[in-house]
């Protein structure tokens, strides 16, 4: 009897693990950014290209940074919810339309709604590089200090913003 | 005729590798140094491919950063720290040794050893267990009737 328990615990423990992995998501990479001063730039505004904004401008805020591009789906999928967010003006979400045609970007949201206080525009992803953005739309909580102090990657969903990201804000806020 | 049509028929392939061809960075020594140091690096698009040999729009970027930070003259430690800076440790595809990453340099190594010990520990239990029988006269009758059957036989 002694020899099966021990190839049996063996196999209960690795199945154990393979199914913790398999609700892992592997595209989640933590950031190292996170704690860190959100990486400077100086863009110009999709809404008037002779005007800039850069992070610093926006000190003593709590603001959400989105990156989204046009040609991205699943933009698309978060975007009512970003609409909804800013309708209810919970916080202030800057986006940053990333390798993009500015006018596809600007089709969008006209079409689509514009969720966005300013859409800074990145063309050739320099700064998307700096923020480590590897697969639009990523987005980023950045506090009244200029510290980034959350990421997420891919469409944004109704659980992650009321599990992780509206209690982290409310906290941010006071 | 036909043999002219033949001769620009072959000559297609070459026009073909002609125009996917990647114009070279001018310094090919430059080049090489960016290939090296991106092979050892992930491409987080395609997350099982190395940044040299991705074709992710994301990875060619990269690949344009590091050769224009090698042309100014950074050092390779520069270029790592400043990729390991914005995408973390997950971009090496070695990872530094450190407190979170022993399990993976010498888990391995603490799993052969356990392993080296059960085998050492079952053999000598086994060993134990094993006494020398000494075949009886009959046993003895037995095999040389087995072997001597066989041997006719064959």
């Amino acid at each position: 009897m002694k020899r099966f328990l021990i190839p049996l615990g063996i196999f209960v423990v690795l199945a154990g693990f393979l199914f913790a992995g398999l609700k892992l998501n592997p595209r989640e990479v933590p950031s190292p950014l996170i704690g860190k001063p959100a990486p400077d730039f100086k863009l110009a505004l999709l809404s008037d290209p002779a005007k800039q904004l850069s992070p610093a401008d926006l000190r003593g805020k709590v603001w959400l940074f989105n990156v989204w591009a046009s040609w991205c789906a699943s933009c698309r999928q978060e975007h009512d919810l970003l609409l909804d967010l800013s309708r209810h003006g919970v916080v202030l979400i800057y986006g940053m339309d990333y390798k993009d045609q500015p006018g596809d970007a600007q089709a969008v949201l006209d079409r689509f709604g514009n969720p966005y206080v300013e859409t800074v525009v990145d063309p050739d992803g320099r700064a998307g590089i700096n923020y480590g953005v590897y697969g639009v739309p990523e987005t980023y909580l950045i506090d009244k200090n200029g510290i980034i102090r959350y990421k997420h990657t891919g469409p944004l969903t109704g659980e992650v913003l009321e599990k992780k990201i509206l209690p982290l804000v409310k906290e941010l806020q006071q | 005729m036909r043999l002219w049509m033949i001769v620009l028929a072959l000559c297609l392939p070459f026009a073909a590798m002609a125009g996917e061809a990647k114009p070279m960075a001018k310094d090919p020594v430059l080049e090489q140094r960016m290939i090296a140091l991106s092979e050892n690096l992930r491409c987080l698009v395609c997350q099982n491919e190395s940044l040299a040999g991705s074709h992710a729009e994301l990875a060619e970027d990269l690949r344009q950063e590091i050769r224009e930070q090698l042309h100014a003259g950074k050092t390779n430690e520069q270029v790592i720290e400043y990729l390991t800076e914005r995408y973390g440790d997950f971009v090496l595809y070695k990872p530094p040794v450190k407190p979170i990453t022993w399990l993976l340099w010498f888990g391995p190594f603490a799993l052969l050893i356990g392993a080296m010990g059960g085998l050492y520990s079952y053999i000598k239990r086994r060993g134990n267990r094993l006494v020398d029988e000494p075949l009886s006269e009959e046993e003895k009758k037995r095999v040389a009737a087995l072997i001597g059957n066989n041997g006719n036989k064959s």
